[in-house]
């Protein structure tokens, strides 16, 4: 198991956000976090990337307790994150915003290849590598987002809601080349609300309601189930 | 106005004016990555100056003289004061990291009155000077003739502003060509993602009063070389001044610091001057700081983020 989240607990102040949750990920899969607004899912990546302590419960990681490192750290064992929103660093160019993500490593001349692997998937980026992030448009915003997690070179990619504001044909784009990185052999943890996006991309499944995983299973099981096509597939 | 008393006037602010850089541009870093108005930052540079002091006073006691004597205690003050900054970053202000920003502002101005009274409690408040760091010619004005007019100037001058410029290309390297200075900036921008990035913001934050400090105490030595007076209090006027001239440039962009202090030292150096002028002689030298601060003000008024300020968006 790569990653398991044993009844995960998370507090805001005195409000429990996230009511222990539990769930795995095994190596080479694609599993999304569906639900609504507010259902704690952005709260659940954060956790598990550190940013936010959680009130209780595990992560263990490739066999090591996540809870032990700070977040700067865990991006070193191999987890990286995509966050809500792409927050790129609008102040530096697209290829600093890239060599940052690639601050904890050393491998100069892997670096170097890892660029031009980004610049070879997002053509748009090698084009603009010289432009300031302030000045892309969303879909490539999105693109930078995605390549400066390849950059930390994770083995687990969390990525939170990387269809949010996009074109359905960008959506589409970026959710194709999520395929691919996987097929390349990145494991991912995507969170979502466009859930028949998700989970025609995922193999399995987590349904997150205010705070509870309400249901899991297969894509092809989520995607026929009548609750799932009600309240998130639109009937 | 004459060139020559013009080009005089001239060098003396930017002689001040780099001083009052130097120092703005701690308050700028700081307030980049922490969001912090860092009041103790005069007493940072009131610090390096008595630092200074006393690593000049051992060297020249130990028969060192110019040019390391005062090469060493540049350096020497740069590096204890750099240790001070880290030390008040650590204990003062990290354990705050997640508490509303008032407070860390309360103990930024707490931790400077404990520096200004740890120093006059232990040092005693009589006035010291620098011993003698440079040769007696290098103050003594010095006359040239450009154009058929004389123009005064010292060495020392030119010497503060040499060394001040220089510091401050060192530090724009810093801040634009290495990974930590990257890191610097991003922080600034956004400091949510940063950690994401593998980016350690602990040190670089410690870096960062690294730097901070340094620039302090280079100014605070070359001050204490050019009026030479060292005293618990120094750095209460000019740690004022520079922070103004640090928001006036806009707070958070290190040019701003840079050209926030040379035209604080240009106004406040043209003032005196101009009231030399019978028909100007309203600008006593008292009106100095009235004049300039208004100036300022006006400048507040019409661009309330400074010149080269953004407004900084809400992030939530």
């Amino acid at each position: 198991m790569l990653l398991s989240v044993k009844d995960l607990r998370v507090k805001y102040g005195n409000i429990e956000a996230v009511h222990g949750i539990s769930f795995e990920v095994e190596e080479g899969e694609i599993v999304t976090l569906i639900g609504a607004n507010g259902a704690g899912k952005t709260t659940t990546l954060m956790t598990i990337s550190g940013l936010i302590p959680p009130a209780g419960g595990n992560i263990i990681y490739d066999g090591q307790d996540l809870l032990q490192h700070p977040a700067h750290k865990i991006v070193e064992m191999g987890i990286s994150h995509v966050p809500e929103g792409r927050r790129i660093f609008g102040n530096l160019t697209i290829e600093e915003n890239l060599r940052l993500a690639a601050y904890a490593r050393t491998d100069k001349e892997q670096i170097h290849k890892d660029l031009q692997r980004v610049y070879e998937i997002f053509p748009r980026l090698g084009e603009r590598k010289k432009q300031l992030g302030d000045t892309l448009s969303g879909g490539e915003q999105q693109m930078l987002a995605v390549g400066r997690a390849l950059m930390t070179r994770g083995r687990l990619m969390l990525l939170d809601e990387p269809s949010m504001g996009l074109a359905p044909i960008l959506v589409r784009e970026i959710f194709e080349i999520l395929r691919e990185i996987n097929q390349q052999g990145t494991t991912i943890l995507l969170v979502e609300q466009n859930a028949r996006m998700a989970l025609k991309l995922a193999g399995r499944g987590y349904v997150l309601e205010t705070g509870n995983i309400v249901l899991e299973g297969t894509s092809e099981e989520l995607l026929a189930n009548p609750n799932v096509r009600r309240a998130y597939l639109g009937g | 106005m004459s060139m020559a008393f013009f080009f005089q006037q001239l060098l003396n602010a930017v002689q001040l004016g780099s001083i009052y850089a130097l120092i703005a541009l701690g308050y700028t870093l700081v307030y980049g990555v922490l969001l912090l108005i860092n009041f103790a930052h005069g007493d940072i540079f009131m610090a390096g100056a008595f630092i200074g002091y006393f690593v000049a006073t051992f060297l020249v006691g130990h028969g060192v003289g110019w040019p390391w004597g005062f090469i060493l205690t540049l350096l020497f003050s740069m590096a204890f004061t750099a240790m001070l900054g880290v030390g008040i970053e650590r204990v003062a202000y990290r354990p705050l990291r997640t508490a509303p920003r008032l407070s860390v502002v309360v103990t930024a101005l707490g931790v400077g009155l404990l520096l200004e009274h740890i120093t006059l409690g232990a040092l005693g408040a009589s006035r010291r000077n620098l011993p003698p760091l440079l040769p007696e010619t290098w103050k003594q004005p010095v006359e040239i003739s450009i154009l058929g007019e004389n123009l005064n100037f010292t060495w020392l001058k030119v010497l503060i502003i040499v060394i001040s410029l220089l510091l401050m290309i060192i530090l724009q390297i810093i801040v634009r060509r290495t990974k930590a200075g990257m890191a610097m900036r991003a922080i600034s921008y956004d400091k949510f993602a940063v950690p994401l990035m593998g980016v350690p913001v602990d040190r670089i934050i410690a870096l960062t009063f690294i730097l901070g400090s340094s620039l302090a105490a280079a100014a605070g030595v070359m001050y204490a070389v050019q009026y030479p007076v060292i005293e618990p209090y120094m750095g209460l006027l000019v740690g004022w001044q520079a922070f103004i001239a640090a928001v006036v440039g806009g707070i958070g962009d290190i040019r701003g610091a840079m050209v926030g202090g040379f035209i604080l030292g240009f106004v406040q150096i043209f003032v005196v001057a101009l009231g030399q002028f019978p028909a100007l002689s309203f600008l006593s030298s008292t009106y100095r700081d009235l004049v300039a601060y208004a100036l300022l003000l006006i400048i507040l008024v019409v661009r309330p983020t400074g010149i080269f300020g953004v407004a900084r968006r809400q992030k939530v």
